[in-house]
């Protein structure tokens, strides 16, 4: 789960990681009390969205006078902000952040992530901050420092040197003001279960403090039942509406741009058939793993979301029945055709656990857009054809 | 032969009287594994499955001689009982259960390796050696008895990866589903050279996926040490970046983890690797014949 900036910089605040002092507004009237509030002279409105690039997209900018505050505010709201991280549907704006403007000496960068290799925290810092990291690290790798940090033993003062010297930050205060704030950002991390947390900038005052001026976070969703108030910081706003609905129903489902819907069991042969639609010359319309206990409850849901996607035109349902034995799993999916309209053709392939008792219900049901296929292979190139209307 | 467990291994259930625990054992002992009992805090004493029930997993492994642990506890209770199990003297942890938070595994994996027990998974369908021992939840009448060895990712893609290799005429000395998550037990790296060292097994076939890089590692590793033909295949070719694919640990960030480049490692290996799961069976084939 991901969260705001505006969020993120409460979370920093707790921690005592600095931050400039700022104020979420939801409207044009609120983004003027809180810039009042806040008292100026200088103030940064800036939108509020889950995706990087917001700066560039036009979505922060910078504020004189409380009429340029109103101005910026409500040209900012309701905006469909575009970003290289939005696609090009891009998001809509529907809070601004009211910031103080910060006095910026230089840009720096920090974060913290899973070093899945090492199966521990690195903290990844650099001088170049303000851009994109990958191509920070794609051009002048020697540019980002990298840190481990063993959870058996914390943050220790050899990290923070580390990190400082690798900084080439020289004078004593800034290094230790550098040190803390590295040490309240890794136990943040720890302590909140994150999966990751990027400040970039963060910038070093005029007066050599170190401030986290963006904020992003993610965090591990296998761990939010031990966070409420965390759990409680979801913007379901932010969350593709399809995908949600089929959470609820215990499905995994990710929209693509293809004709062929795709309705599989196990996360790993979703994925291998899309490649498989793909080799064969298809194209697959989204991601659906439909759990280990396909029924004809989950299978109905299944249909009915991959058809609110117009641009699908035939569905290959690729079962490979295990505990759950397919002659149950055809019925299921019989039943759900019964309970969704469905209007395209539909592929099943059913292998495993009674596949021949299988094929011979989906055979006897003699629905005419059902249609059976021997194995995978059969299925995706059955599923191909029918979306191009060759079946 | 076989890799890590066999007819002989003396198998417990952490969770062994829960739903899962309870309907998975079942069909565990149905196959032939050995469990010799399970712990459940506060049913020590009872008989659950015909077998004893433990309060704590010492009780278990001082009683029974167990040396391989299958757990099935919620996943917030999954640290807990690897490090358990890891305290007792268990060899082997198969944790089965989806959803552990990633910090818990960082420690528990950390405390494992410390008491030189090995884990597989979580996240995973277990490990089974085809007519001896099935710890896990795959179907175990796919995994007919054979020369090939396979580790992989993804449940339902070791099904398939096996079913295709059974039905060109071959078998499975050993499967290892090792798992999704971002951190895991044994993956590749360490089961490689057991399929290596294991004088039955003659071909391996290898079933990775977008994200980390488990599979590069495996690649270097191949091209060094292993002498044996691997199949591959990587599911994800035609998944988006930044999107997670259904498992924890499948995710291409930025532009690191992607199918393509773990393809190339492989493929630059030496391993025969496949566009599409349903060309396993006939790579394993072709590798097998021309050995």
């Amino acid at each position: 789960m991901n969260i705001h900036e505006y969020q993120a910089k409460q979370i920093f605040a707790k921690y005592g990681v600095p931050t400039p002092k700022g104020k979420i507004a939801n409207s044009v009237e609120e983004a003027v009390e809180a810039a009042k509030e806040l008292g100026g002279p200088v103030w940064v409105v800036k939108a509020q969205i889950h995706a990087g690039g917001r700066g560039l997209g036009g979505g922060v900018k910078l504020a004189k006078s409380l009429d340029e505050v109103k101005e910026l505010a409500d040209e900012i709201l309701g905006m469909t902000l575009v970003t290289h991280q939005t696609g090009p549907e891009g998001k809509l704006v529907q809070k601004v952040y009211i910031e103080d403007g910060a006095d910026i000496q230089d840009e720096l960068y920090l974060s913290v992530v899973l070093d899945r290799a090492a199966e521990m925290p690195i903290i990844m810092a650099s001088t170049e901050g303000g851009m994109d990291i990958e191509t920070v690290a794609e051009k002048t790798p020697e540019k980002i420092i990298k840190v481990q940090v063993d959870p058996s033993i914390g943050f220790q003062g050899f990290h923070g040197r580390e990190l400082v010297f690798g900084l080439g930050i020289t004078d004593k205060v800034q290094q230790k003001n550098m040190i803390n704030f590295a040490k309240k950002l890794y136990t943040l991390y720890m302590e909140n279960d994150a999966e990751m947390i990027e400040i970039n900038p963060l910038i070093r005052t005029g007066e050599g403090e170190f401030i986290a001026l963006d904020g992003k976070m993610g965090f591990d969703d296998s761990a939010l039942g031990r966070h409420p108030d965390i759990e409680a910081m979801r913007d379901l706003s932010e969350e593709d509406p399809d995908e949600r609905e089929a959470a609820q129903y215990g499905l995994s489902y990710i929209a693509l741009d293809g004709e062929i819907g795709c309705m599989v069991n196990g996360a790993g042969l979703a994925m291998g058939t899309m490649d498989t639609i793909n080799y064969m010359g298809g194209t697959p319309a989204n991601f659906l793993d439909v759990g280990g206990s396909a029924n004809a409850e989950t299978v109905a849901k299944g249909f009915e979301i991959i058809l609110k996607n117009p641009n699908v035109k035939a569905i290959f349902v690729n079962i490979f029945g295990g505990i759950v034995r397919c002659d149950r799993i055809a019925n299921g999916i019989l039943e759900a055709t019964k309970l969704v309209d469905v209007h395209v053709p539909v592929i099943v392939r059913l292998d495993g656990t009674n596949a021949p008792e299988a094929a011979e219900i989906l055979k006897n049901a003699n629905i005419s857009n059902v249609i059976a296929a021997e194995d995978l292979a059969d299925g995706a190139a059955k599923a191909v054809a029918a979306a191009k209307g060759e079946l | 032969m076989s890799i890590l467990v066999n007819k002989d291994t003396k198998v417990i259930v952490q969770g062994f009287t829960g739903k899962e625990g309870t309907f998975h054992a079942e069909q565990c002992l149905a196959y032939g594994t050995n469990i010799v009992g399970g712990v459940t805090p506060n049913k020590g004493g009872q008989e659950h499955l015909g077998k004893p029930v433990f309060n704590t997993v010492k009780d278990a492994v001082d009683t029974t001689g167990a040396t391989v642990s299958m757990i099935f506890v919620p996943p917030a209770f999954v640290a807990d009982a690897v490090m358990e199990a890891a305290d007792a003297g268990i060899d082997l942890a198969v944790i089965i259960t989806e959803g552990a938070p990633v910090r818990d595994m960082m420690f528990a994996k950390q405390y494992a390796t410390k008491h030189n027990m090995k884990t597989i998974g979580p996240n995973c369908p277990g490990i089974i050696t085809a007519d001896e021992c099935k710890i896990g939840i795959m179907p175990g009448m796919i995994f007919k008895k054979g020369n090939v060895g396979l580790i992989s990712k993804s449940g339902t893609l070791t099904y398939e990866g096996a079913n295709q290799v059974v039905k060109e005429g071959f078998g499975i000395t050993t499967a290892v589903g090792i798992g999704g998550d971002p951190i895991i037990g044994l993956s590749y790296k360490q089961l490689l050279p057991m399929f290596e060292a294991d004088p039955e097994t003659e071909a391996i076939v290898m079933i990775g996926e977008i994200g980390g890089d488990l599979e590069i590692q495996a690649a270097k590793l191949i091209k060094e040490q292993i002498t044996k033909p691997v199949v591959a295949f990587i599911a994800g070719q035609t998944a988006p970046k930044g999107k997670r694919m259904g498992h924890a640990g499948a995710i291409i960030s930025g532009s690191a983890g992607t199918a393509a480049e773990k393809m190339a490692a492989l493929e630059a290996a030496g391993v025969k690797v496949v566009v599409s799961p349903a060309e396993i069976g006939k790579a394993v084939a072709e590798v097998l014949a021309n050995k």
